[in-house]
C-alpha cells in the first residue's frame, strides 16, 4: 500500500508525457490492466483487517479513476491535435478563382429591347415582327408616302429591286398588324431597320422600336401620357419630356419627343448641342390615310404611334459614346453588358 | 433656310428677344438649328474713306493712306491691302477699337511711319469669307458712321431646319406669318405696286405641258444697266441667307425668292428667239446649264423653250446661253407655277438641288406669280433703270391646284386633342394662317385653305395646326385606361430570350452583325442559294444580303483575333434572306436563324485546368443545351451530315433533325474555308432554324418507382463505322421494357481492340414500377442485347 501514491504519481507522469495513442494503451495495461501495477495493489487488501479493507480499497479505486481520467483527457487532446494537424495540412488559398465561372453576355441592343418590351408587355402590349426586305406598299405607300413625296428623300433607302427595299423603319409592321388583326390594338414592333447613310452618328443598320395603339377615342393626350411614362420608366428618373411639332407623313399631329439632357440636366452641354434637350424619337396620331390603306375607317377609331431609336436609348442609358461600336462586336465591348 | 432676324422683324416684330423667338418657333414646328451673329464682336469701327495714298518709303507692299471718318479729322494709316486706293470706302478701325479675338487697335509705327488705326477686310471683322483685301463698301456709304449701325450688324442669322410639308415657310413672308400668329402681333407684308407699262412689247407664251405648268407670267424690261452695283442692303440680306451677290438682276430674283418664296428667272431677252413655250423635253435634248454642266434631258423633264431650243430646265436651273450678263440691256423676267409632281425628283436625277427646285418640289404659292413679278420689276427698275413692259401671261385655270375646302368638327377636334378649345381661339389661329372661314354652325366650321399651304387638305391637318399653335406642351397629358384581356399564353412556347439565356450561361457573347455582308466572304457560305443583292449598297463590301449568319460571325471572330483575342464564343440571331420566285407571295423568303461560333481553348487561361483546345463535342454540347430549353430534346436527333456544306468539315459535321426534318447543323468549319478567310484554325459553328426551336413541350409527369434499380455494364467492340446513336437505339430496343436508362461511359481505341474497331462501354439501368426485378430477368435482357447487337452490328463482348 505504501507505494500506491508513488505508483499513481508515476502513472500520471507517463500519461502526461505520452505523445501517441499507443503509448497511452501501453500505460493502461501497465498500471490499470488485470496484471497492472495499481490493480496488483488490490491483492494486498487480503493482508488487511476487515475494518481497514474498505478504506484501503477505496483509495486504490480512487487512484485507478484518477489515472483513467488523466488518460481519457490526454487521449482527447492527442486526437484533437491530430485533427488540427490534418486540417492545417489541408488549408488552401480560398482566394483562388472558382472553376468555370465564365458567363457570356447579351448585346446592349438586346438588353435595351428586352427592357422596352418588358415595360410595355406588362401594360398589355403585344410584340409584333415583320420582314426586313419590305415592299413599297408596306414601307411607303400605305404609310402615306407616295412615290414622289419629298419625305422619301428623308429616308436614304436601300433598294433590292424596283418594288422592294430594306425597310427604312419598323412602321411597315404596324401596317401588317392592322391588316391582319381587327379591333383595338396595343402593339410594339422592335427590329432592325436600314438607311443608306454611314458616318460618325449614322450606321447603315440600326434598331427601332415602334408602338401603335388603336381604339375608340384615343387622343393626343393619351399619346403624351404613354410616351412620357415610358421614358420615365425606362430611365428610372423623373426626367422632363418635351413634345415638339414635327412632320411624318404617317401621323398627324406629329411630334418629336425630347428628354432633358441626361448629361447636363438641361444646363446645355456638348451632348445636347447646348439645347438642354435630347431627341429620342418621333410620334403622332395615326394619319387617316394610313387607316384607309389598312381598311380601317378613320371615322370610327383613332390611334397613336411612336418610334424610338434603340441604339440612341442604349447610348444614353449605358453612357456609350460611339454608335459604331454596336456593330464591331469587339469582345471587350460585348463583355461589359 | 437661313434668314436674318432683322429682315424677319421688318415683316413681323413681336416684343420678345431672340432666344424667346427661337424657342417659340422651334416649339411651333419650325426647328431652329442654329443662331449665329452676322458679324464678329467688334467696336470702334466706322465707315472710312481713303482720300490720298502715297507709297511707303521703305516697304514695297505698304502704302500710307489719309483716311476720313474719325471724329477728330483726317488720320494717317499705313495699309498693306492690295486694293487700298484713293476714293475707296472701307471699314476703319480707329485708335481704341476692339476687333474680334480681343484685338485692340493702338497707335503704331510701321517701318518708321506712324499709323493711327487700321483699314479692315471682311475676315478681320468676322463678317464674311472675302480675304482678298479691304472690304469695299458702297460709294454712298456715310463716312464716319459706326459700321455696325450702318450695316445693321447686330443682327442674327436664324437657320431653320424645315420639315418637307412646310414649303410655305421657305420665305420671310411665310415665317413672318407664323410669327405674327404665334405672338398675336402685326403682319406687315411689303407693299407691292404694279408699274405702268412703258412699252408694249410682249412674247406669246404657250403652255404645252398639261397640268405640269398651269401658269406662266413674264415681262420684258428694256434698256437696263446691269453693271449698276447692288445696294448694300440687298447684298447684306442675301449674304445673311447664304446667297452670294452675282449682279443686280440675279440678286433681285434671288431676293424675291427669299422674301416671297417665288423662284424667278431672268433671261437675256436678246438671246431668246421669238415666243416662249413651256413643254416637256424631247428625248436626248441637250442643255448647257448655268453651272456649266451640260445635261441630256429626258421626256419627263419640263423645259422653257423659245422658237428654236430649250432655254432652261424649268423649276431647276436656267440655261447658260440665255443667261443675263453684265452687258445685258433687255431682260425677260419669268415668274411661273410648276406643279410639285412635275418637278419632284427631277433635279436629283441630274445630281442637282437648287433653291428653286427645293421650293417647287414642295409647292410654291400658285397665286403669287403676278405679285412676285411686280416686286422684282420694281427692284430692278430702282437699281438698273430701264423701261418696263406689259405683263404677259398664260394660265390654265383648270389645272391650277384647287383650294381645299375642309369641314372641322368641333367634337372631333376636342376628342383628338383631349381638350376643347374656345371657338374664337380656333377661328383666330386658323384665319391668322390665311384660312378663310366660310361657314359655321354649332357642330362644325368650314374653312378654305390658302394657296400656299400644300399640306392642308383634310381636317386632321387643321387639328395639327391648332395643336402646334396652341402649344403641344400646354395640351393635356393623360394616362389611358385600356380594356385588358388576358392574352393567350401557350406554355409550350419557347422564347428567343430563353434560348439566348442558355447560350449566355454557357459563356457565349451575343453579337449583332450587319445583315449585308461582303460578297467575297459570303461566296464561301452562299453555295447555290439565290443571293439578294442591294442595288445601292453603302460600299461594295456590304452588298449581299446574308443567306447565313456565319459570314457575320466569322468576320466578328476575325475582328477580335486582330485585337489579340485568343478565344471566342459568339452567337447571333436574326433573319437570313434569299431570292424566291419574282412576284410570288414570297418574293424574298426571310427566315430567322440562331447561330454560334466557338474558337480557341475550352477555358480561359486558368490555374485549375490544362489548356485544352475545343472540339466538336463542345459545340454539340452547346447545341444540346440549346435544344434542352425546348424541354423536347427527345424530338431532336443528330445524324452524320449526308451532304455537308462545302464550308463544313465533311467528317465533323452533324445535321440536327427535328422529327426527322433537317433544321440545322453543327460541326467544324472546313479548314480550307477558315484558311481562305484568314481567321484561324479549328473553328466550330452551328446554325439552326429558329422557328424549329420556338415550340417546345409541356412537361408530362411519370410516376416514380419505389423498387431498387439494377445496374449492368457492357463493353462492346464494333467497327469504327458503327454510330453510337444507332447502337444505343438498338440496345434500348433489345433490353426490353424494364430498361430505365442507357448511358455510354467509355469509348476506347487501342491495345486489345482490333484495328478499325472501337470499344463502347454502356451502363444499363433496369427498374420495375411495381416490384423488385429478378436476376434471371435482367440476365435475359442482357443476353438479348448481346445477341441482337452481335447479329445486327457484329458487336462482340470485350
Amino acid at each position: 500500500m505504501e507505494n500506491l501514491a508513488e505508483l499513481t504519481t508515476q502513472a500520471l507522469k507517463l500519461v502526461a508525457e505520452a505523445n501517441e495513442l499507443a503509448e497511452l494503451d501501453h500505460i493502461r495495461v501497465e498500471y490499470l490492466g488485470k496484471k497492472g501495477q495499481i490493480t496488483a495493489q488490490l491483492k494486498s487488501l487480503g493482508k488487511l483487517s476487515a475494518e481497514e479493507r474498505p478504506a484501503a480499497g477505496a483509495k486504490i479505486n480512487d487512484a485507478k479513476v484518477q489515472v483513467q481520467d488523466a488518460m481519457n483527457a490526454r487521449k482527447a487532446a492527442l486526437e484533437n491535435a491530430a485533427i488540427n494537424a490534418q486540417l492545417a495540412a489541408e488549408t488552401i488559398d480560398v482566394t483562388l478563382p472558382g472553376r468555370e465561372a465564365e458567363r457570356g453576355s447579351l448585346h446592349p441592343v438586346t438588353h435595351t429591347l428586352n427592357r422596352i418590351e418588358d415595360i410595355f408587355v406588362r401594360a398589355g402590349y403585344s410584340v409584333e415582327q415583320g420582314p426586313e426586305v419590305e415592299d413599297d406598299f408596306h414601307n411607303f405607300e400605305a404609310l402615306n408616302i407616295p412615290s414622289h413625296h419629298p419625305a422619301r428623300a428623308m429616308h436614304d433607302t436601300f433598294y433590292v429591286d424596283e418594288r422592294h427595299v430594306l425597310r427604312t423603319h419598323t412602321s411597315p409592321v404596324q401596317i401588317r398588324t392592322m391588316l391582319k388583326r381587327s379591333g383595338p390594338l396595343k402593339v410594339i414592333c422592335p427590329g432592325r431597320v436600314y438607311r443608306c447613310d454611314s458616318d460618325l452618328t449614322h450606321t447603315p443598320m440600326f434598331h427601332q422600336v415602334e408602338g401603335l395603339v388603336v381604339d375608340k377615342d384615343v387622343s393626343f393626350a393619351d399619346l403624351k401620357g404613354v410616351v412620357s411614362q415610358f421614358l420615365r420608366t425606362f430611365f428610372e428618373a423623373d426626367v422632363p419630356v418635351r413634345f415638339r411639332p414635327s412632320y411624318f407623313p404617317f401621323t398627324e399631329p406629329s411630334a418629336e419627343m425630347d428628354i432633358q439632357c441626361t448629361h447636363c440636366q438641361g444646363e446645355g452641354c456638348r451632348v445636347c448641342k447646348q439645347t438642354g434637350w435630347l431627341e429620342v424619337g418621333g410620334c403622332g396620331m395615326v394619319h387617316p390615310n394610313v387607316f384607309k390603306a389598312c381598311d380601317i375607317n378613320p371615322e370610327e377609331v383613332s390611334g397613336f404611334a411612336f418610334g424610338m431609336g434603340v441604339e440612341r436609348l442604349a447610348m444614353l442609358r449605358y453612357g456609350i459614346k460611339d454608335l459604331r461600336m454596336f456593330f464591331e462586336n469587339d469582345l471587350e465591348f460585348l463583355q461589359q453588358f | 433656310m437661313k434668314i436674318s432676324e432683322s429682315w424677319l422683324r421688318e415683316w413681323a416684330n413681336p416684343s420678345i428677344g431672340t432666344n424667346d423667338l427661337v424657342a417659340q418657333v422651334t416649339m411651333a414646328g419650325l426647328e431652329v438649328d442654329a443662331v449665329e451673329p452676322v458679324a464678329g464682336e467688334f467696336s470702334g469701327v466706322v465707315v472710312g474713306k481713303i482720300v490720298a495714298v502715297t507709297q511707303h518709303p521703305d516697304a514695297d507692299k505698304l502704302r500710307i493712306c489719309q483716311v476720313e471718318g474719325h471724329a477728330e479729322g483726317m488720320q494717317q494709316v499705313v495699309c498693306g491691302a492690295p486694293n487700298a486706293r484713293e476714293g475707296l470706302i472701307a471699314p476703319f478701325a480707329i485708335i481704341g477699337a476692339k476687333l474680334p479675338g480681343d484685338f485692340k487697335i493702338k497707335k503704331a509705327k510701321l517701318r518708321g511711319v506712324e499709323s493711327f488705326g487700321m483699314l479692315c477686310g471682311q475676315t478681320e471683322l468676322a463678317c464674311g469669307d472675302d480675304d482678298s483685301g479691304l472690304w469695299e463698301l458702297p460709294s454712298d456709304a456715310p463716312v464716319g458712321v459706326d459700321l455696325r449701325e450702318y450695316l445693321d450688324l447686330n443682327d442674327k442669322i436664324l437657320e431653320l431646319d424645315l420639315t418637307p410639308n412646310r414649303s410655305d415657310c421657305l420665305s420671310v413672308r411665310g415665317i413672318a406669318r407664323e410669327v405674327s400668329v404665334l405672338n398675336h402681333c402685326a403682319y406687315n407684308p411689303v407693299a407691292i405696286e404694279a408699274l405702268a407699262p412703258e412699252h408694249n412689247e410682249v412674247r406669246q407664251v404657250s403652255l404645252n405641258a398639261g397640268d405640269a405648268c398651269p401658269r406662266y407670267v413674264g415681262r420684258l424690261i428694256k434698256g437696263i444697266n446691269n453693271k449698276a452695283p447692288s445696294p448694300s442692303w440687298l447684298v447684306e440680306k442675301l449674304r445673311r441667307s447664304g446667297v452670294a451677290s452675282l449682279g443686280a438682276v440675279v440678286d433681285v430674283t434671288n431676293y424675291v425668292l427669299l422674301e416671297l418664296g417665288q423662284p424667278m428667272h431672268a433671261f437675256d431677252a436678246a438671246k431668246v428667239q421669238g415666243n416662249i413655250t413651256v413643254r416637256l423635253a424631247e428625248a436626248g435634248e441637250q442643255l448647257e446649264l448655268l453651272n456649266d454642266q451640260t445635261v441630256t434631258l429626258k421626256p419627263n423633264v419640263l423645259v422653257i423653250a423659245d422658237e428654236q431650243k430649250a432655254l432652261a430646265f424649268a423649276g431647276v436651273m436656267g440655261g447658260k446661253a440665255s443667261a443675263v450678263s453684265d452687258d445685258t440691256t433687255d431682260i425677260l423676267l419669268e415668274s411661273a407655277f410648276f406643279a410639285p409632281i412635275a418637278i419632284a425628283g427631277r433635279a436629283r436625277d441630274f445630281g442637282l438641288h437648287t433653291d428653286s427646285s427645293h421650293r417647287y418640289e414642295r409647292g410654291v404659292d400658285y397665286q403669287l406669280q403676278h405679285q412676285a413679278l411686280e416686286r422684282a420689276t420694281g427692284l430692278i427698275k430702282d437699281i438698273c433703270g430701264g423701261q418696263v413692259g406689259e405683263v404677259f401671261s398664260a394660265v390654265n385655270e383648270a389645272d391650277l391646284p384647287k383650294p381645299a375646302v375642309i369641314t372641322l368638327n368641333k367634337n372631333r377636334l376636342a376628342k383628338t386633342l383631349g381638350l376643347r378649345l374656345e371657338d374664337a381661339q380656333v377661328e383666330r389661329l386658323l384665319t391668322g394662317l390665311g384660312l378663310e372661314l366660310v361657314e359655321q354652325n354649332d357642330d362644325a366650321w368650314q374653312f378654305v385653305g390658302p394657296s400656299y399651304r400644300f399640306d392642308i387638305a383634310i381636317d386632321a391637318d387643321l387639328v395639327e395646326e391648332l395643336a402646334r399653335l396652341y402649344g403641344y406642351d400646354k395640351l393635356p397629358t393623360r394616362t389611358p385606361v385600356f380594356a385588358n384581356e388576358l392574352p393567350s399564353t401557350p406554355e409550350n412556347a419557347v422564347s428567343l430570350r430563353g434560348l439566348s439565356a442558355a447560350l449566355v450561361a454557357r459563356g457565349y457573347r451575343e453579337a449583332i452583325t450587319y445583315s449585308f455582308v461582303d460578297p467575297k466572304v459570303h461566296a464561301h457560305f452562299s453555295e447555290d442559294k439565290k443571293v439578294v443583292t442591294l442595288k445601292n449598297p453603302i460600299s461594295a463590301d456590304m452588298a449581299d444580303m446574308r443567306t447565313s449568319l456565319l459570314p457575320g460571325l466569322v468576320q466578328a471572330l476575325k475582328y477580335n483575333l486582330n485585337r489579340q483575342q485568343t478565344r471566342a464564343s459568339l452567337f447571333e440571331s436574326g433573319l437570313v434572306f434569299e431570292s424566291g420566285e419574282p412576284d410570288s407571295a414570297d418574293t424574298y423568303p426571310q427566315s430567322r436563324r440562331i447561330a454560334g461560333l466557338l474558337y480557341g481553348n475550352r477555358q480561359a487561361t486558368t490555374w485549375c485546368h490544362a489548356k485544352e483546345a475545343i472540339d466538336f463535342f463542345d459545340a454539340k454540347g452547346d447545341v444540346e443545351a440549346l435544344l434542352a430549353v425546348t424541354r423536347n430534346s427527345a424530338a431532336f436527333s443528330f445524324v452524320p451530315c449526308v451532304q455537308p456544306a462545302s464550308y463544313m468539315h465533311p467528317g465533323q459535321c452533324a445535321d440536327v433533325r427535328l422529327d426527322g426534318r433537317r433544321v440545322g447543323f453543327v460541326g467544324a468549319l472546313h479548314p480550307s474555308t477558315a484558311k481562305a478567310l484568314d481567321c484561324g484554325k479549328n473553328i466550330f459553328v452551328f446554325e439552326l432554324a429558329l422557328e424549329a426551336l420556338l415550340e417546345g413541350a409541356v412537361p408530362a409527369f411519370n410516376p416514380l418507382s419505389r423498387f431498387p434499380e439494377v445496374s449492368r455494364d457492357l463493353a462492346l467492340v464494333v467497327e469504327q463505322s458503327v454510330n453510337a446513336t444507332v447502337l444505343e437505339a438498338a440496345i434500348a430496343k433489345a433490353a426490353g421494357e424494364h430498361l430505365k436508362a442507357v448511358s455510354l461511359f467509355d469509348v476506347y481505341v487501342g491495345q486489345g481492340v482490333p484495328d478499325g474497331h472501337k470499344s463502347l462501354a454502356y451502363n444499363l439501368t433496369f427498374q420495375h414500377a411495381e416490384r423488385t426485378l429478378k436476376d434471371d430477368e435482367i440476365q435475359q435482357a442482357i443476353d438479348n442485347v448481346v445477341k441482337t447487337l452481335a447479329e445486327g452490328y457484329g458487336a462482340n463482348l470485350r
